[in-house]
This record gives C-alpha cells, structure tokens and sequence, in this order.
C-alpha cells in the first residue's frame, strides 16, 4: 500500500505491506534510526514519536494508519543545529546514561510540556511513565524536564546539584 | 571556554550531543549490503528428548537461506565459558533440550518476517521429561537436570575451603561456641533473594560479516566485553586474533546481561561465513527470557549470634544458588563474589557455604552486583532482625560491629583485605544527612497517628575493580577465551601531531561516560582542554587488549591504565619541552594547553607546537625517538572496597498495603571521583534497580519450566512514578590500590539498595508484629503479611 506524510518537515510516500508499523517503516524505510525498539508490548515507550502535535508510540500504529499524518521523530527536534529545549535539558542535567531510552524519552517530554508548561516533579514523573529507562533511576530525568520547562517559559533553570565545571 | 581544571568536576558528556539528537548508532541501527537475518525456533518445554527435527519445509520457503542445527554446527564445540564448572551450552539444542526457549534450530532469511515465518515451519517433536525448577527439589537430586552429571549441585563455596592456597579455617567452631552462651541471643531466618531479567532497554543485537576475501571477520555487537567476544570467536573457529574484528558500537544499557559472549553471536558468526553474507539477530523482549542470562535466585538461610547489648559474636549464611540449566560465562563464580562480601563491613566471625544448583531454567549469570547484592541482602537483613530483638537501634547495632578506620587494610575471614574504609564516618554522614533522630520523631509521631511508617537503613561492602592477577589460581582465567588470564586493563595515549589527543581504551561501556570520564584524566595529566581529547573504546581492530565493562572496573583498572599511560606521555613531553624552552625538565608544568617554565609563564610553548616538534625528528633533541604516545597495560594488585550505608522512609497503605517511599538518604563512598555527576548518576540508576527488586521485579517460573514473566507487563521494572528523587552525600577514602585512589561504583546502589527498603517495610509494619516478607513487596503480598498478622 502507498503511504504519504510529513516527517520531520519532509513529504514522503513510499510502497509498505499492510502490517508495518509506524516504528519499522521510520526506522527501515526512512533510515531515521533515533527512534528505537526495546519492547514488543507498546510498554518500553522507546519507539516514541510525535504525531499530529501527540507524543505517540509508533509501535501501536500501523505507517498506513498514519496516511497523511504531520511526524517529528527525535532527529527533527533540533532546529537549525539548535538543540530543543529538552535535549539541552538532558545534557545540562545529565538526564541520559546509555541513551537508547532518550529519543522515546524526550519524544513524550515535549508532549508532555506542550499540555502543561509548568509541570510539578509529581505530574513529570507521572508524565513519563510510559517511558521506561533503566540506567538513571529517572532523578535526572525529571531534572532534565524541570530544566527545559524553566528554559521553555523564559525563566532561569534552578541549579545543577553539582557545581558544575564549564 | 576550554576545560582544563578536570579531575573532580562535573564535566558535561562527551557522548550526549550523538544521543540527544538521535544519531548515536546502535547495533541495530547497521544495515549492510545484502544482510540477511535470522530467527530461532526455540524449545517450548523445560527437559525433554527431541524425537523429530524436520526442517524441510522451512528449508523450502520463501527467502530462506539457510535452517541450521546442531548437526551444522557441533564441530564448533560448546559454548565458552570462563568458570566451565557444570555442563556448557550446546551453540544449539543437541538431542535434549534442558529449559524452555532453548535454541533449536536457526532461520537464516531475507527478512526478519520471513525468517520468522520459516521458524514456525520447522517441525519439533519432543518427549517431555519431568522438569525441576524448585531449588530445594533439584539440590535434592530427586529429578536430575543433565543425566551426565553427578549431581545437581555442581559445586559447593565455602568461606573457609574457597581457595586452599589461603590455608583459611573454618569459623563455625568459634560461632558455635558463641551459640553455647547463655548471655547470647540467635536470629536466623530463611530468606528468598528473588531471580531477576536485567532488562538493558536495548535488546542485544549482532551482526557478522565474514569478508571471504580477506578470511576475516567484521562482527558488531551489543556486548560489555568485545576483546572476550573476539577471542571466543577466534578460538572456536580457529582463526589468528588478528582476522577477527569485534566492534561494541553504543550499547543501550548492559548490567551484567551483555557480559557474556552467546550462542547467538557464535551462531551468527558461523551462518556469515557458511553464506558469505552479512548476517544480523536482534532479540525479542520476550525471547530474551530463553537467550540472555537472568540474575540472582538464592534461597539461604541466614543466621546471627549477638549479646544483648549488639556485640555480634558470629554470622552464618547456608543455601542454595540457581545456575539455571547450563553453564556461561560466570555462572558458578557468582556466589564466590557474594563470598567475599559475606561479612559486610564488620569483623566477626562469619560461615558461608552456597551450593551452585542446576535448574530447567534460563542460566543465570552476572546481573549489576553479581553475588554481592545477595550477599548483602542477607547480612543487613539479618542484622535488622537481630537489632530488633535486642531492642537496640538498627544504625548503632551495626556501627558497633564495624571495622574501624585504624584497622585498615583489614583482612576479613575469607582472606581478601579491605583496602580502605571508614564506615563509621559513612553512617555518620548518613545520619546527619538524612537527619536520622528527626527522621525518628516523625515516625514515632505518625506511628502515635495510627499510621504505618517505617525507616530502613543497610551498609555495605563491594568487592570491584577486578582485579588481581591471583583470581585465575581460582579459577577465573580469560584464556578460555583465548585471552591472558589476568583481568588487565589497558590505556593508550597518543598526542597527535596537531596537538589533539586520542585516548584508545579496553573497557565496554554501556551508559557509564568513559568517554567524558578519560578525559578528564587525560586533560588533568596534559594541560590539556578536554575538546582536543578524543576517548575511544570497544573496537578491538584499535583498542589495546582489555576485558570489558562490568564489576565496577573500568576506572580503578582501565582508568589507572590511562593515567599510568598520561604519566609517561608527559614525562616525554617535558623532556621535549624542556628542550624547546631550554629550561630544566624538572621545572616544566602543563597547564592551559601547553607547556610552560614554573614561574615563568611566558617561557611557554602550546601543545600545537609541542606536538609538531614531537614527530619532527629534525627539530627535537638528539636520540628522541618521533612521536607522542605510551600504552599502559595495567594488571592491579587487589581489588577496590567501596562502601556505603543507605536509609529509606516509607509508608505502607493499610487498606492496600501499597508501599510510597517518602525518603531516600545515599552515603556512598568510591574513593576519589573524577566526575561527581557522573557517580550521582550510577549511583542513582543502581538504587532504582535494587528497588526494583524490593518493590516490583520476579522472574517466576511455573513448575513445568514456563516462564510467566517474559514481557514487560509482566515483569513491572520502576518507571518514573513508581521512585522519588534520591539524597545523595559522600565521604572520600581514597583507595591505595591505584593511584588514582579511585574504587568503583557501577553496582554500590544496587547492592545497598534492596535491603534498605525491606527493612523500612519491615520497620514499618513491626507493631503488627511481621517480622519478615519476602520480595517483590508488592501491594498484595504487604497487605496479606499485614492480613495474616492480624488474624495471629
């Protein structure tokens, strides 16, 4: 079947079977490999993509079911070689470790600041359940997030926990 | 800005602009010219005799290439083992198969889904034998797992008879003794340390290319320990170290469970070279429960003698450790490893003794701790216990029988040292950080309230930084791999002509910064801006021979290796400097990006102009030989003992038994630390996966062998909601192993971690009168202990 959108600013239309999901044709297809695979049970969150302006795990749809949809994958976030608010964020604060979680990870942050700009730690850590990392225990995570949404509303991030050399 | 001041700061990563963008690359992410992949068909019951083996229809569909098994490939042997103690995995099932998801026959196809498809074809008839999976029923040897070994138990660590080189004698005599008194109280409990799936996000992943043409391989894998990957693949396959290429690209998180080489990998190897095509197999999340190694699954009984008023007179731990069905990389070691931290952070007498036990499971291996958070579990829970009996607070039971700082290095009852520590310093801090006597009042103030609220503390010891050359007279020898027997570590610095460096390292890191971490050694050594160095690792075409990431090694072994190498690099430097600024070696200080006469900055030259001079033979000084660079292979003299105590406050729901942690309180100490962001960052992720085990992780087996817990629904890890933010402090002991002084903390979280929280659940409940539950503490298991404690 034929499949036509926008990815990353991009029109593509390229030939799929039927039962390709949304997560296998970006990664085979368009060769955007940031977005990963880490489960078989929509439950990883790694795969996570947005959609249509909604952060959505492109494992629970199909690429047909997305015909004609608007995509930002991980590599689309950075604008002009300017790193988005919440990649800084996850640099500043160390929010990554072995960085597979990260693209799923900040996929679902920015949907995540895009319905509440000003998230508690709470509404963070219930924000990004759907996503799971193993590696960072999820405090600089949500340190990374606190981070972006300061930037994000045109305030002053609160300080690292370490002194930080520069 | 450039960053020169290094060792000790918080250094941005060096990797992360590749991650956050999406653009690191991953084994999966590779995709060559005319790759063809590959599925297994795998065993759906736990012990049984393969009957019928038909693959011919596979054979036969569409995009198949190849339907391997045994009989393809037994000439190539079993799979390596480092500790080969028990019966080694056959590359696939040979006639039987002893766990359920054991490989049986390999699709090699065009597509992924084709070579799925093909693995549906394949026909299997088995005839089912009686499966054990109860460690107390296989240690029985009622049912035995491999009709050609003598036992089940396939090897017995003892604290005393461990290593007969160490002439230790058994303690139990002194701790029975201890028993006799009558001023004495004896705590002893029977506790589960639940098997647990290390769950690394990236599932492991392998592609080979076997380049005819050249007779050589190229093979990229998702592993902690290429070098061990390269030899095992040379080795079975008879080929020069030189003509096989091993490269860890970006590995998604490790934890022990890619510190194995695999059948798989071997496999993949073999179907490259069979078809002169590239060849990949990535895992699936619920495959992974037949293919990678699993963790933990004791069952022991632990048990203390102490007076009345917290002298502990002895410790015993007696039980069993599940090995799963065949033997792998570590296996049978891993106990050992619990071994030598049997006794925590105290000096009394201590008896060991864990039987290795082989089950119709999954095999089980180093998952993050490796023996060590058993261990731990064990002691501190034990001690908790005991604490309670003789009414004393748990904290100062445990600072009483410490060893204390002017004992250091302290030679514990299985024969290894302690390099360095000051435990009571740990608690100290521990206490005053988290506020512990205020922390006490709270409690007592909610328990006034009716509400069930509790504090858990845990110390620990680590045993890392493997480690001492004397570990293969034990048994622990990499030469089964086709590698030196010492755990070496390596470090290759070169300052290239244009005064950049590049730093080649041996280790494997999966998530741990060893890019940013090298060079901050680098650039402390050199004066020399961390952007200029360049850390490589994981490719064993350039990296010098190292082992690999895990055990809490890299910096205390491959770290000292880089600073041994940055020593010698600048050593040379200065005589070259010295030359140039026609001052005397001696006076020559690195600093700022370059060289420059002590007091005198202007007398200085860059490390542009320096590194030029140092391959123009023309310009340098008579006899220097041309170039800048100096390779270290260091081989350490002990381990490193980092140590630590943890708290935990929580707060059970007595309508749910739904357990909140209030509060989390870390004291850890690692020796020095190069990148505190980096430590608060391990330390971090191990103590979620220790809370894991405590609140939500458990691979259950049902009694025919079947796995319930293969997907992530089933086998809950902590997601973001389920964790509070952790507290963290430090105390430094330097370690005098290294000179670095640096020991390790890859693991410290996750061996303190469980515990404390077990013990704040426990604490929590105790005016209920529970004095144990097992893990995971989920809901319904805290709320029927609470249940049951009522109705008694």
């Amino acid at each position: 079947m034929q499949v036509s959108m926008t990815v990353n600013g991009k029109a593509v239309t390229a030939d799929v079977e039927p039962r390709t999901l949304l997560v296998h044709f970006i990664r085979e297809s368009l060769s955007l490999t940031g977005t990963h695979v880490g489960c078989e049970t929509s439950y990883c969150g790694a795969c996570t993509v947005v959609v249509n302006g909604r952060s959505t795990k492109s494992c629970t749809m199909l690429a047909v079911q997305a015909d004609g949809a608007e995509i930002t994958t991980i590599e689309g976030l950075a604008s002009n070689g300017d790193l988005h608010p919440i990649q800084e964020g996850f640099w500043e604060r160390h929010g990554l470790q072995c960085g597979y979680c990260t693209p799923g990870m900040i996929m679902s942050a920015v949907g995540l600041l895009d319905e509440n700009p000003s998230p508690s730690e709470d509404e963070i850590r219930h924000g990004l359940e759907g996503n799971l990392c193993r590696c960072t225990g999820y405090h600089n995570i949500v340190k990374a997030v606190e981070y972006a949404a300061a930037k994000m509303r045109g305030e002053e991030p609160a300080p690292a926990e370490w002194e930080v050399t520069s | 800005m450039t960053t020169t001041s290094a060792l000790g700061g918080a250094v941005k990563r060096r990797e992360d602009p590749a991650l956050i963008r999406g653009k690191g690359r991953y084994t999966d992410d590779i995709k060559a010219v005319g790759m063809l992949h590959t599925a297994f068909v795998r065993s759906p019951i736990a012990n049984g005799v393969i009957t019928r083996l038909d693959t011919s229809e596979a054979a036969g569909m569409d995009g198949v290439h190849a339907v391997y098994t045994i009989d393809d490939v037994r000439h190539l042997g079993p799979l390596l083992a480092q500790v080969p103690i028990g019966k080694l995995r056959p590359l696939l099932a040979d006639g039987v198969v002893k766990h359920v998801g054991e490989a049986v026959a390999m699709i090699v196809a065009e597509s992924p889904s084709q070579a799925r498809d093909a693995a549906d074809a394949v026909v299997v008839d088995y005839d089912a034998n009686p499966a054990v999976i109860d460690l107390k029923q296989a240690a029985s040897d009622e049912i035995k797992v491999h009709d050609d070994l003598d036992s089940n138990i396939l090897h017995t660590w003892s604290y005393h008879g461990y290593w007969d080189a160490l002439g230790l004698e058994s303690k139990q005599p002194e701790i029975e003794a201890a028993k006799q008194r009558d001023d004495v109280v004896i705590v002893s409990q029977e506790m589960v340390n639940q098997r647990l799936v290390p769950v690394a996000i990236e599932p492991r992943s392998v592609v080979a290319e076997w380049q005819d043409g050249y007779q050589r391989f190229t093979v990229t894998s998702s592993t902690q320990v290429p070098h061990a990957l390269a030899g095992a693949i040379s080795k079975m396959f008879g080929l020069a170290a030189n003509a096989v290429h091993v490269v860890a690209p970006e590995v998604g998180g490790g934890f022990g469970a890619k510190l194995n080489v695999y059948a798989d990998e071997i496999l993949v190897c073999f179907a490259s070279k069979a078809l002169e095509r590239s060849v990949k197999w990535t895992e699936g999340r619920r495959e992974a429960s037949g293919s990678t190694i699993q963790g933990r699954g004791w069952i022991a009984t632990a048990t203390i003698v102490g007076t009345r008023d917290g002298e502990i007179l002895g410790y015993e731990l007696e039980g069993l450790a599940d090995m799963g069905a065949y033997t792998q990389n570590f296996t049978v070691a891993i106990p050992l490893l619990g071994l030598w931290v049997a006794s925590g952070q105290y000096r009394f007498p201590t008896h060991f003794n864990i039987d290795c036990v082989v089950t119709n499971t999954m095999t089980t291996d180093a998952y993050r701790g490796a023996g060590r958070p058993e261990a731990i579990y064990y002691i501190e829970r034990i001690i908790d216990m005991y604490a309670r009996e003789i009414g004393l607070d748990p904290l100062e039971v445990r600072k009483k029988n410490y060893w204390q700082p002017d004992e250091f290095p302290a030679t514990m009852g299985c024969g290894f040292a302690l390099d360095s520590g000051d435990y009571g310093r740990s608690a100290d801090t521990l206490m005053e950080e988290a506020g512990y006597a205020e922390l006490r009042a709270t409690q007592e103030k909610a328990r006034a309230e009716g509400r069930l609220v509790g504090i858990g503390v845990s110390s620990y010891v680590e045993v890392c930084g493997f480690g001492p050359a004397v570990l293969a007279e034990i048994g622990f020898s990499w030469t089964n791999y086709g590698l030196p027997a010492s755990f070496n570590g390596s470090g290759l610095v070169r300052v290239n002509p244009d005064g950049t460096a590049t730093v080649i390292i041996g280790t494997g890191p999966s998530g741990q910064g060893h890019q940013t971490t090298w060079a901050q050694i680098v650039s402390d050594g050199l004066g020399l801006p961390i952007e200029q160095i360049s850390v490589r690792h994981g490719d064993t075409a350039e990296s010098p021979m190292g082992i690999g990431t895990f055990g809490s090694r890299s910096l205390a072994v491959d770290g000292t290796a880089t600073h041994e190498a940055t020593q010698k690099v600048r050593e040379k430097a200065a005589s070259l400097a010295a030359h140039l600024l026609e001052a005397s070696e001696a006076d020559i200080v690195f600093a700022d990006g370059g060289a420059h006469v002590a007091g005198s900055p202007d007398q200085r030259v860059e490390w542009s102009a320096l590194a030029k001079a140092a391959y123009q033979a023309h310009t340098a000084p008579e006899g220097w030989e041309s170039g800048l660079e100096a390779q270290v292979t260091w081989s350490p003299g002990n381990a490193t003992w980092p140590f630590g105590t943890h708290l935990a406050m929580v707060e059970v729901d007595r309508d749910t038994g739904d357990v909140s942690i209030l509060k989390y309180v870390a004291a850890d100490d690692c020796g020095n630390v190069v990148n505190p962001m980096i430590v608060d960052g391990q330390v971090h992720g191990g103590i979620a996966q220790g809370i894991g085990q405590a609140m939500f992780e458990d691979a259950i087996y049902d009694e025919d062998g079947n796995m319930l817990t293969t997907s992530l629904m089933d086998y809950p890890i902590p997601t973001a909601g389920d964790l509070p933010s952790f507290d963290l402090t430090r105390t430094t002991t330097p370690s005098p192993v290294n000179p670095m002084g640096v020991k390790g903390i890859g693991e410290a979280g996750t061996i303190a971690s469980a515990q404390t929280l077990v013990n704040a659940v426990v604490d929590a409940l105790s005016p209920l009168g529970v004095s144990h539950l097992e893990m995971p503490l989920r809901p319904k298991r805290v709320w029927q202990a609470m249940h049951d404690a009522a109705q008694s």
